[in-house]
């Protein structure tokens, strides 16, 4: 980037315009403003060429006889047009190159190719999961016509095919793009899928006895411009038109993926990677993507509750907090354990580290949750923001390394209190009985689990698809969540009862705003110094130099 | 095969079918050394490649494949002293509907090919080669092994060759049996091991990105026959044969109405169409007459009898002339056969009397063009298919009366659109038939209204 680039001189539609030397004639006629269609062309693949959507007139400059460009009235190179339209895809621009993307020659070209996609496409748009975001419905308004000259029987080829667990093929939609199958082999690393038989009879399919079961492989049906992939998990759910998108991250792993939420009437019923070439390029996992279903569970915690008797009964907030309250205030320092999780946002983080501090505690911290990292996006770290566990101080270099001594702690009755902030207990290796023990059990979570039935006070909070906030992936970036659906029953925010419990220790803070939050944790914590919560852009910033365990770039 | 003797035509001149059925001739490294085989790729190994490059460029020999590319041009693409290896491949992938000369090279006169390549492989400084035959010919991949197999061991092949130093390696490479692969990217990647998708050019030109995307010649088996003859003759003197710009001989395989079809060879531009029919062939059958001829493999555009055809001429004191004549007195060269409307393609010609009905001579093409479409990309995929539906409805009494214009606009929305020449190949059929023969089309479609109200997209 360093290096300065050339500029080279393109007419686009008769305006000369300047590109960088390298730029594809596709995205130089964006560039200007002209867009040009197209199907198999993705910026993230290889170029094969074949769906000729994006057919242009191409023209290079006209040599005079000593070998150089002849130069026009306009002091601009003389252009001979090739008489045959080029793609605009696989080609780079160069200089003194002419363009033409609104001819009558490319307008006839375009409505040739859009008449040869439809006469065997089975335009059963009705039921198809990719009507309203269908590349072959948007340019058969712009470019086609609306009747049809096909009076002739459609090919039949495969349908329903499960072409692995997460998706399924209908092979008469497909207009063999081939965008999925260079997914596969150039991205994710897995070639499974091909073509077979030839001409119009040609049909997408998995290569004999393997599967499409790679762990990226929904990336496909995001990629696949009509509805010819789709998501098992999300067909036949929802019209896309319903769906409110909501930009966020994932949370299920240290990478941060960009994300869309796509919610209707507070429900989730997809989510689908957002480009972010310093993060996840335009790619999620499957894993990533699928795991939100949680989030819709009818178990969710809703209502405070507080231990009475052997059981937990419903309770308001403002009593299971002045219990929880009374609580931490009754045992000395020592006696009190704080239990985080770097799957928290920063402002949870940070104001857990207020409470850790008003209750004057050093037993505290998060809990480690590892995996393999796989060389694409996946991070060896499962938990998406021990980074900003670290900078607000909840844990320290080596996440995870009290854990045990509270554990011992716990079981010898030294520690008499626990506030378990979205962690198990049990991950501690901590049986119900142990837990059952301990004079006060507060514990904030959204979905039950031993600790949740093992608590003395109970406080149902949100899923990251319910909070605003910010993490900060592994390689250092500070991202954004957003709120897409609203936590269920009367869970609140995190953030907010986090707050709580510290005005319970220490009265009023002066804290009724997230942006209040982030506004004293940037104050506080100098790597964020300079950050404001309106300028963190929906492509995040970097905070901190890039760690050693970053993933392989995609 | 060997069973069928032809005597060659006194008018023939027979230089690259010299051996084919010729008396006595076998097709063994025997046979061909006793007649003077093998001494060209000597004279050859005397000279340096530049100078082998420059008698096939001097010779003005053009590609007997079906683009008729000039050889020499082609071959001056590759750079000398590139850091990847160069590679050259005889296309024997003969697919064209219409053509059969080459596989009567490879079955009666194998080692002329294998002398043409080694001498062709010399002068492009290859030193490995391969020779891509159809699947089809399982019997001519078995003659090649073994005329391959002789020429290793007569030192023609392989290390250090007749002393110079010189390594070449060729090997037989046999297809799966599809047209595509006579497409020369199409073909290379056939040989990649992928299926046979041709590639986009830019950038994917063979001379540059080839074989395993190494510099790449791939030359037809007729061609790399003429170059031994060069090397024998000189490209001077071998630009003498036949006229400027169309020079050497061209084996030409007629069939269809006549009644001696079969394969001749001539000096390009040596005699009419009308002569070859007549003359050669021994005219039409009895109380039949010439309808159209399909001049250079199916893919080429028909000719119409009733047509006049404007032909420049290059007169003797270097004038051009243009003269207007019929189909019968049309010269069978490249320029004229282009000025004619058509192409001299592969030199296969099909002859129509005036009993064939032109719907379904096409709809006979385009079932052909439907089924060999490689599918990769959307007009050629799509276009051929619904052109044979077309026709093959017309065919069946089912056509309506836009058909005509249908077939036609289809036809338009492929040529020139498409990744490879196989999108001219099935479209240039249907705009020449429809150009010709529209009163035909419009007929067989009936005035059965125009189809409409079908919501059948």
């Amino acid at each position: 980037m360093s290096a300065p680039t050339e500029l080279l001189n393109v007419q686009i539609d008769g305006v000369w315009h300047q590109f960088q030397k390298g730029t594809r004639v596709i995205e130089a006629c964006a560039q200007a403003g002209k867009f040009v269609p197209h199907y198999c062309y993705h910026p993230k693949l290889s170029s094969p060429g074949n769906c000729r959507m994006c057919l242009i007139e191409m023209g290079m400059p006209k040599l005079g006889p000593d070998r150089k460009p002849e130069i026009g009235a306009d002091g601009k190179s003389v252009i001979n047009w090739i008489p045959r339209p080029q793609i605009s895809c696989a080609q780079d621009i160069a200089e003194g190159m002419g363009i033409r993307t609104d001819s009558p020659m490319v307008k006839e070209c375009r409505h040739g190719v859009m008449e040869f996609l439809l006469i065997n496409h089975p335009l059963d748009c009705p039921i198809c999961d990719q009507a309203g975001e269908c590349h072959l419905q948007e340019y058969s308004v712009e470019f086609g016509t609306a009747g049809s000259r096909f009076l002739d029987e459609k090919v039949k080829k495969p349908k329903r095919v499960e072409l692995g667990p997460r998706v399924t093929l209908d092979d008469e939609r497909c207009i063999l793009c081939s965008r999925c199958i260079r997914f596969m082999k150039e991205v994710a690393h897995d070639d499974v899928l091909g073509f077979v038989s030839r001409g119009s009879h040609t049909y997408l399919t998995a290569h004999p006895g393997k599967l499409l079961d790679s762990n990226y492989s929904l990336n496909t049906v995001d990629i696949c411009p009509v509805g010819a992939l789709t998501s098992s998990d999300f067909r036949f759910k929802m019209r896309v038109w319903f769906l409110k998108e909501t930009k966020s991250i994932c949370t299920s792993c240290g990478t941060g993926c960009n994300t869309l939420i796509g919610t209707r009437q507070n429900e989730i019923f997809r989510q689908t990677p957002r480009e972010n070439n310093a993060v996840n390029s335009a790619w999620m996992c499957d894993y990533g993507r699928l795991n939100f279903h949680y989030v819709n569970y009818p178990d969710r915690l809703k209502t405070p509750q507080i231990r009475e008797n052997q059981g937990l009964v419903d309770t308001t907030w403002n009593s299971a907090l002045i219990k929880a309250g009374e609580a931490l205030k009754q045992f000395q320092k020592w006696e009190v354990a704080v239990v985080a999780s770097a799957r928290m946002t920063n402002e949870e983080l940070w104001l857990t580290k207020k409470l850790i501090d008003s209750i004057g505690t050093s037993h505290h911290d998060v809990v480690p949750r590892t995996g393999k990292a796989d060389d694409i996006l996946m991070s060896a770290d499962r938990n998406p923001n021990t980074l900003g566990a670290q900078l607000t101080g909840v844990t320290g270099e080596k996440p995870g390394s009290k854990l045990m001594e509270i554990a011992d702690k716990i079981r010898s009755g030294a520690i008499k209190v626990v506030v378990a902030l979205g962690e198990n207990l049990k991950e501690l290796g901590l049986t119900v009985d142990q837990l059952r023990k301990l004079a006060a059990l507060i514990v904030v979570d959204i979905l039950p689990n031993e600790t949740t039935r093992s608590a003395t006070v109970l406080l149902p909070s949100s899923a990251f698809s319910e909070k605003r906030g910010s993490m900060i992936n592994i390689r250092g970036r500070l991202q954004r969540l957003n709120r897409a659906t609203q936590p269920p029953g009367i869970a609140r925010d995190d953030w907010e009862i986090i707050r709580d419990l510290i005005q319970q220790l220490t009265g009023s803070n002066g804290i009724y705003l997230i942006e209040d939050v982030f506004k004293q944790m940037t104050d506080s914590i100098p790597d964020m110094n300079a950050l404001s919560h309106s300028r963190i852009s929906d492509q995040g910033v970097q905070l901190v130099e890039e760690t050693e365990e970053a993933p392989a770039t995609v | 095969m060997a069973s069928t003797t032809r005597t060659a035509h006194p008018r023939e001149k027979r230089i690259i079918f010299k051996n084919i059925d010729r008396p006595g001739w076998t097709n063994d490294i025997d046979c061909y050394l006793q007649d003077g085989g093998y001494e060209e790729l000597k004279k050859a190994f005397a000279m340096k490649p530049q100078e082998i490059v420059n008698e096939v460029r001097a010779s003005g020999l053009r590609g007997r494949g079906g683009a008729g590319f000039p050889c020499g041009v082609k071959w001056g693409f590759i750079r000398p002293g590139g850091a990847k290896p160069v590679y050259l491949i005889c296309n024997a992938d003969e697919s064209e509907p219409g053509t059969f000369k080459d596989r009567y090279i490879i079955h009666q006169d194998p080692h002329q090919l294998v002398e043409g390549m080694i001498i062709s492989c010399y002068a492009v400084n290859a030193r490995l080669a391969y020779i891509y035959i159809r699947g089809e010919f399982p019997e001519g991949a078995k003659i090649l092994e073994r005329a391959l197999a002789e020429a290793r061991e007569h030192g023609f092949l392989g290390k250090n060759i007749l002393g110079t130093g010189f390594d070449l390696e060729i090997y037989v490479f046999r297809g799966a049996g599809a047209y595509i692969c006579g497409e020369e990217t199409g073909l290379i990647e056939s040989m990649e091991g992928k299926r046979p998708y041709p590639r986009i050019k830019p950038p994917y030109f063979p001379a540059v990105l080839g074989l395993y995307l190494c510099p790449t010649i791939v030359n037809n088996v007729e061609t790399l026959c003429n170059v031994k003859y060069i090397v024998r003759i000189g490209g001077a003197e071998y630009a003498k044969i036949g006229k400027p710009n169309n020079t050497g001989t061209r084996v030409l395989c007629v069939s269809g109405d006549v009644q001696r079809p079969g394969y001749y060879e001539f000096e390009v531009g040596g005699l009419t169409m009308g002569e070859l029919i007549y003359d050669i062939c021994g005219g039409l059958k009895p109380g039949r007459t010439l309808k159209a001829v399909i001049p250079g493999g199916s893919s080429a555009k028909v000719l119409s009898v009733k047509d006049r055809y404007k032909i420049k001429s290059k007169q003797a004191d270097g004038t051009m002339v243009e003269t207007e004549i019929g189909l019968e007195d049309v010269p069978l060269d490249f320029d004229a056969l282009a000025a004619a409307g058509s192409m001299a393609g592969s030199g296969g010609v099909i002859v129509m009397d005036d009993t064939r009905e032109m719907v379904w001579a096409l709809n006979n093409i385009n079932e052909f063009y439907a089924h060999e479409s490689c599918g990769q990309c959307t007009p050629c995929r799509e276009g051929s298919l619904w052109m044979k539906k077309i026709t093959e409805r017309m065919l069946h009494g089912g056509g309506v009366e836009r058909d005509t214009d249908t077939l036609k606009s289809v036809a338009d929305n492929i040529a020139g659109r498409t990744i490879c020449a196989f999108g001219e190949a099935c479209a240039w059929p249907t705009q020449s038939f429809i150009d010709k023969f529209r009163d035909e089309f419009v007929a067989t479609a009936g005035t059965k209204g125009n189809g409409n109200g079908s919501t059948n997209h």
